[in-house]
């Protein structure tokens, strides 16, 4: 009976631990595919009779040396990281009056009001680029950096403000309201008894608008055509692909390292990120 | 401390009318309940005190000064609410010197105060800790240091009890008695439970329908209620009401004695009780049934509690048994409008 049931225990251990694993590989392969084929050959990667998960030919730091010496991918990283940085600010700035006056001051209308606002998001970039186009061009912003600040909050804005309003929501009432009976004004409760406890939902609002902000792509290929103002995900793309040859070692090194701040991002707040997306469901 | 008085005061949301013109007068240093059931506006009214709701129409006199258009902050009031409203991302310590924080109180004596208060409610050793490891009463008491701390004009506790088991509840009933000794704030104090506004209440506000219909002190209450609402709500078990003669009688439970076996008494009225159902409960016997006589069908039921040494083997579920009450303590009712006759 022990033995059975201690077998029965190590087969179901070895089921997960094979379903974690090929899972793992699942999701690690493209990361692997990006790592080895920014130090192929272009012989290497071309040649269908060699493997394609190692090296035939010897190893070469060309595509680096391509990426970092004849192209601007510094410069888009940072202005990625700029880009993604603002943001956020504004997001946050926006999202959290917006998200709390939604949740306790708008009265019954709050919770329609909040899905109304997340419906906007909903409307695809694909059209809201031609219009936007003029916007831009009203603004002064053509083939520049801040067309894309203005843009960006115009998609992350309406869905941090819904995320943001069921986290609101679950702050239990009575929390703010002690807070004001014990000396405090609206405002005060709201920072002292209100935001500590919404700090998850704050951290879930920056990894989400950062992300999304910095993986767009179409907005930044309609608004910046200007090398140094691209950011990497239209710049990559863009400028690695010349015609119809794909500088595929360049290209999968760039994302490979534009990848890598995200993932950081990702692997510190996972946490928060899980238990802010769960919370919403219940 | 302070005195704390309503006129006419309303609250209302929309139709709703949660406070329909509530009169309150309540002394320096007292500790009075408002007892209800639930959406009797107790609690409405409570929170238009605090300063919580904004009252549709009248006055609230905290200490004398008219405090309609002051936010709560500023009414010097502490309030303990039902779900105890602890800050969960701060130790029990840092809890109860919210107020006092929020009040620019230097940190020395901040410690002072809050060590009072702990030592007060006997919470010393939990000060490190965190709401979210504390049992229920612990956060009761928390609760309650929170509020006292700051030496409140007026106390408001919104049914501080109703998460605490019964056997924890008795205990923190005597323990609320015992810090209302001994800090003497005025104390207003929202109940369902009319043992509690018994136990507790140098007066007891009982309210129906955003209404007060009869304030005094418990046992006055208890034994001369105004109208049968209040005759019904108030009480353990409640007052049994007959209607005989075209008049609602009314007699407590333990007035309602076998024929000749209660107080030896002339002035007896005599009725005829049907039993269906004997609780043997220790020390004394709860008897269920109905009154024969009762005009209404099918009768309401009646209960008597008596001594177990008075009925021992006597009664019988299904029999019928000559009863009788003590004149003196029955009421009269009128059976349509329900108010007191006599």
């Amino acid at each position: 009976m022990d033995v059975r049931a201690q077998s029965r225990q190590a087969g179901w251990r070895t089921a997960a631990y094979t379903g974690i694993g090929l899972f793992t590989l699942f999701s690690a392969l493209p990361f692997y595919v990006m790592l080895i084929t920014a130090f192929k050959r272009e012989s290497d990667l071309y040649d269908p009779q060699n493997n394609p998960f190692w090296f035939t030919e010897a190893p070469t730091m060309a595509n680096l040396d391509l990426l970092f010496g004849n192209t601007k991918f510094l410069t888009w990283l940072l202005n990625s990281f700029l880009v993604g940085a603002l943001v956020v600010i504004i997001t946050l700035i926006l999202v959290i009056p917006a998200a709390y006056s939604l949740a306790r001051l708008a009265g019954r209308w709050g919770e329609t009001l909040g899905i109304g606002i997340f419906l906007t998001y909903l409307v695809p970039p694909t059209l809201l680029f031609l219009p936007f186009a003029k916007v831009m061009a009203f603004l002064g912003l053509q083939n520049s950096l801040w067309a894309l600040v203005v843009a960006y909050p115009t998609f992350t804005v309406p869905f941090c403000t819904w995320l943001m309003l069921g986290f609101f929501k679950a702050i239990p009432r009575d929390i703010e309201e002690q807070a004001m009976v014990d000396g405090y004004g609206r405002l005060g409760a709201f920072v002292y008894a209100v935001l500590p406890l919404a700090v998850p939902g704050i951290l879930t609002v920056v990894v989400f608008a950062f992300t999304l902000s910095t993986s767009e792509f179409i907005y930044a290929l309609a608004f910046v055509q200007n090398s140094v103002q691209k950011t990497v995900s239209i710049g990559v793309p863009s400028e690695l692909v010349r015609g119809d040859v794909f500088r595929w070692g360049s290209l999968l090194a760039g994302a490979l390292i534009a990848s890598i701040p995200v993932s950081i991002l990702y692997t510190l707040f996972i946490d928060q990120f899980v238990a802010g997306l769960t919370a919403l469901a219940k | 401390m302070a005195t704390l008085e309503t006129r006419d005061l309303h609250t209302h949301f929309g139709q709703v009318r949660a406070v329909d013109g509530v009169d309150l007068d309540v002394k320096n240093g007292e500790f009075i309940v408002l007892l209800g059931a639930s959406g009797s506006g107790k609690t409405t009214l409570m929170r238009t005190i605090a300063g919580l709701e904004k009252p549709t129409s009248g006055d609230v006199f905290i200490g004398g000064r008219l405090a309609n258009r002051l936010p709560p902050k500023t009414r010097n009031i502490a309030m303990v609410f039902q779900s105890y409203a602890l800050y969960p991302h701060k130790t029990a310590y840092r809890n109860i010197a919210f107020p006092l924080q929020a009040s620019h109180m230097p940190a020395d004596k901040i410690r002072s105060r809050v060590t009072w208060a702990a030592n007060l409610l006997s919470i010393s050793h939990l000060l490190d800790r965190r709401p979210r490891a504390l049992s229920g009463g612990e956060r009761q008491r928390v609760a309650l240091a929170r509020a006292l701390v700051r030496e409140p004009a007026i106390f408001l506790m919104d049914e501080p009890l109703s998460n605490l088991d019964a056997k924890l509840r008795h205990s923190a009933r005597r323990e609320l008695k015992r810090l209302h000794r001994e800090t003497g704030v005025t104390t207003i104090y929202v109940t369902h439970d009319q043992v509690e506004a018994m136990g507790l209440g140098e007066r007891v506000a009982v309210m129906n329908a955003g209404r007060i219909e009869q304030i005094g002190a418990p046992l006055d209450i208890y034994r001369n209620p105004v109208n049968t609402f209040v005759a019904q709500f108030m009480g353990s078990p409640p007052m049994n009401l007959v209607l005989r003669n075209g008049t609602l009688i009314g007699f407590h439970a333990e007035d309602f004695f076998p024929r000749g076996r209660g107080p030896n008494s002339e002035d007896m009225e005599q009725l005829t009780f049907r039993v269906v159902q004997v609780e043997e409960l220790g020390s004394e016997v709860l008897v269920y049934g109905y009154v024969a006589e009762d005009e209404r069908e099918p009768p309401p039921e009646v209960l008597a509690t008596l001594p177990t040494a008075l009925v021992s083997g006597y009664i019988a579920e299904g029999a019928e048994y000559p009863f009788e009450v003590p004149r003196p303590a029955i009421r009269h009712f009128d059976p349509v409008t329900g108010l007191r006759k006599d």
